[in-house]
């Protein structure tokens, strides 16, 4: 009997989650002061200032026209997970628990721009072969590290680090840290692309607790908003896009610095931009 | 040991997470199985990839892989149905996917009867039945290249020479679409309706830029044309994504949207290299001047059977011919 016992409280013990992890479960409304122009106006054409990005991800950016975005197979995708957070979004967080053993199974996520769902594994799965489907989404799997719930993604689509076509590839991986402080939640998202990147990118995006929010639903239908030849696909030919230019000349901004790279990520470039000479 | 009998099976349970099994890759020398959807199934590591659809009426192929994985593909068959092989149709024909037509299409049969019988015999029902384009006969029973002629087991029995050619079979519409100079002169896309799958061959594949077989008919703008196509049949479920999923010769599994992103980068590097021929080029110049090298990470390679510098140059060719 007292050997039944011990077991029982180790079961009890081990099989319950820390009572003190910070459950970020809720209705969450995003809060705008980080990279506000970015976010709800829009990147410039031609703005890539602390992407450490390669020449591969810059020529695409180059060529990139947003005219894209008209065709009707590119209306209603939603923004990968690894940007989801950055857009117009309304967030809801929910447990998925099993009932008999309310052991936690998942966390889930909804977000307004587009509503893409997303699901969180907690119990350990492993992640999938790599010749199964990459989803907007990817497939995630978190776990507690003291308060902060890390989340691991793989299995993304080809997607977006901003929204003016510069480039993550569907081999990237991303690393998640949800930090829950009160009414606060700070997500901090960091993305690894073998391809595009030349250092990990990581960015922060906060949420207010929201109570009363209500996420209306978004439904999305494609329709021709411009009708073109079968088969044709926007774009710049290299070294022909004239928007290039508008950013650095708004923002008297040297040249080269909205050109990116890993330098521009860091604080000791804004010491070197001022030897620089504005764009003309 | 009761305590042992409590503990051990707690303890193994929770260090489960910790040890959570890394991802299943394809090159392993193994065939692994993926249930698509419906009664359609993705064989991985066979060489090409291989459809498999099951039902009661038996077992239908689309590619039959390298013939060194025959054994290994017809055991991973046998894990999905037990029912007989009745049909393999060829997408092309190269031998990473019509390699295992001699073997597993010997291990089917076919239900034959009437003036089949009468004219041909019994033996008319030994084998499965080999689906193709006339083109893919023509070339497997010679000497193309240098490559031999494959064994006569292993040529296709029941070629099409029209734009379609239609099937149903294990209760589901099946649409075999003729895909003219694409990967090569012989390409089928293999639509299954009711499952909503479509299995494209190596028109579309997810681990290098598609290879333009020009000795075998292959063309630039085929590919492109064969693309536009796949994106024409599939339909996605919700915003952008799933619906019908698409079998890619190589790679992962995937939908409308990856095809799209494939069929982009394709028009917006031929839209690049015509531009650069027309400005009068030379095949040197227009290599050197690297017009891929944004998508050279994600598709190209320096190594192997189909490097950057091939596609460049197929490319090149194709394009000023007008291809």
């Amino acid at each position: 009997m007292h050997y039944r016992i011990t077991g029982l409280l180790l079961a009890a013990m081990f099989a319950l989650p820390a009572a003190a992890q910070l459950d970020p479960s809720g209705e969450w409304a995003p809060l705008f002061h980080e990279d506000f122009p970015e976010r709800i106006p829009g990147p410039e054409i031609g703005d890539y200032l602390g992407l450490p990005i390669n020449a591969a991800a810059r020529l695409r950016a180059d060529t990139w026209d947003a005219s894209l975005l008209t065709l009707p197979e590119h209306q209603c995708k939603p923004h990968p997970s690894d940007y989801a957070w950055r857009g117009p979004a309304n967030l809801r967080i929910w447990k998925e628990v099993d009932r008999e053993t309310q052991q936690l199974i998942a966390y889930h996520t909804h977000i307004s721009w587009q509503a893409p769902e997303r699901i969180i594994w907690m119990d350990g799965r492993p992640h999938p072969p790599d010749y199964a489907p990459h989803t907007w989404q990817g497939f995630s799997t978190g776990k507690w590290e003291g308060d902060i719930l890390t989340i691991t993604t793989d299995h993304l689509k080809n997607g977006w680090i901003r929204r003016n076509g510069v480039p993550r590839s569907d081999r990237a991986t991303v690393t998640e840290h949800l930090l829950r402080h009160g009414n606060i939640l700070t997500v901090v998202v960091i993305v690894n692309d073998p391809v595009y990147l030349t250092e990990p990118f990581i960015r922060s995006t906060d949420f207010q607790a929201d109570e009363r929010q209500q996420i209306a639903p978004y439904p999305c239908e494609a329709v021709v908003e411009v009708v073109r030849p079968k088969g044709e696909v926007p774009s710049h030919l290299p070294g022909t896009n004239t928007f290039l230019t508008e950013f650095p000349k708004k923002y008297d901004l040297p040249a080269e610095a909205p050109r990116g790279g890993a330098e521009t990520m860091y604080p000791e470039y804004r010491l070197k931009m001022k030897q620089m000479k504005p764009a003309k | 040991m009761k305590t042992k009998h409590i503990v051990l099976p707690l303890l193994a349970l929770l260090s489960a997470p910790l040890c959570a099994q890394q991802p299943r890759n394809a090159d392993t020398g193994e065939v692994h199985v993926l249930h698509v959807q419906g009664k359609v199934y993705m064989l991985v590591g066979a060489g090409g990839n291989i459809t498999v659809q099951a039902g009661d009426e038996g077992v239908l192929l689309v590619d039959a892989g390298l013939a060194n994985m025959s054994d290994k593909v017809l055991a991973a068959i046998r894990t999905i149905s037990t029912k007989p092989i009745r049909y393999i149709i060829d997408t092309h024909v190269h031998p990473d996917h019509t390699g295992g037509n001699e073997k597993i299409g010997a291990a089917g049969s076919t239900i034959t009867g009437g003036n089949v019988v009468g004219d041909i015999g019994a033996s008319a029902g030994e084998g499965a039945t080999i689906i193709a384009a006339q083109e893919v006969l023509d070339r497997i029973s010679r000497k193309d290249g240098e490559t031999p002629a494959a064994p006569s087991k292993a040529w296709p029995t029941d070629t099409y020479i029209t734009d379609e050619k239609d099937l149903f079979f294990n209760g589901e519409a099946i649409q075999i679409f003729h895909q003219p100079k694409a990967h090569s002169d012989g390409d089928s896309i293999v639509f299954f309706r009711r499952s909503d799958v479509v299995s494209v061959g190596d028109i579309f594949v997810t681990t290098s830029y598609p290879i333009m077989d020009s000795d075998r008919g292959g063309t630039y703008q085929g590919v492109l044309d064969g693309l536009n196509h796949i994106i024409d049949i599939t339909i996605p479920a919700e915003k952008q994504e799933g619906g019908t999923y698409v079998i890619p010769g190589h790679g992962r599994l995937c939908d409308e949207a990856d095809v799209v992103e494939y069929r982009d980068m394709m028009t917006i590097l031929r839209d690049r290299f015509v531009d650069m021929i027309r400005k009068g080029m030379t095949l040197e110049q227009f290599k050197a001047a690297k017009p891929s090298s944004d998508y050279d990470p994600l598709y190209g390679s320096d190594k192997g059977f189909w490097t950057t510098d091939k596609f460049l140059e197929a490319s090149y060719k194709s394009l000023k011919a007008g291809k």
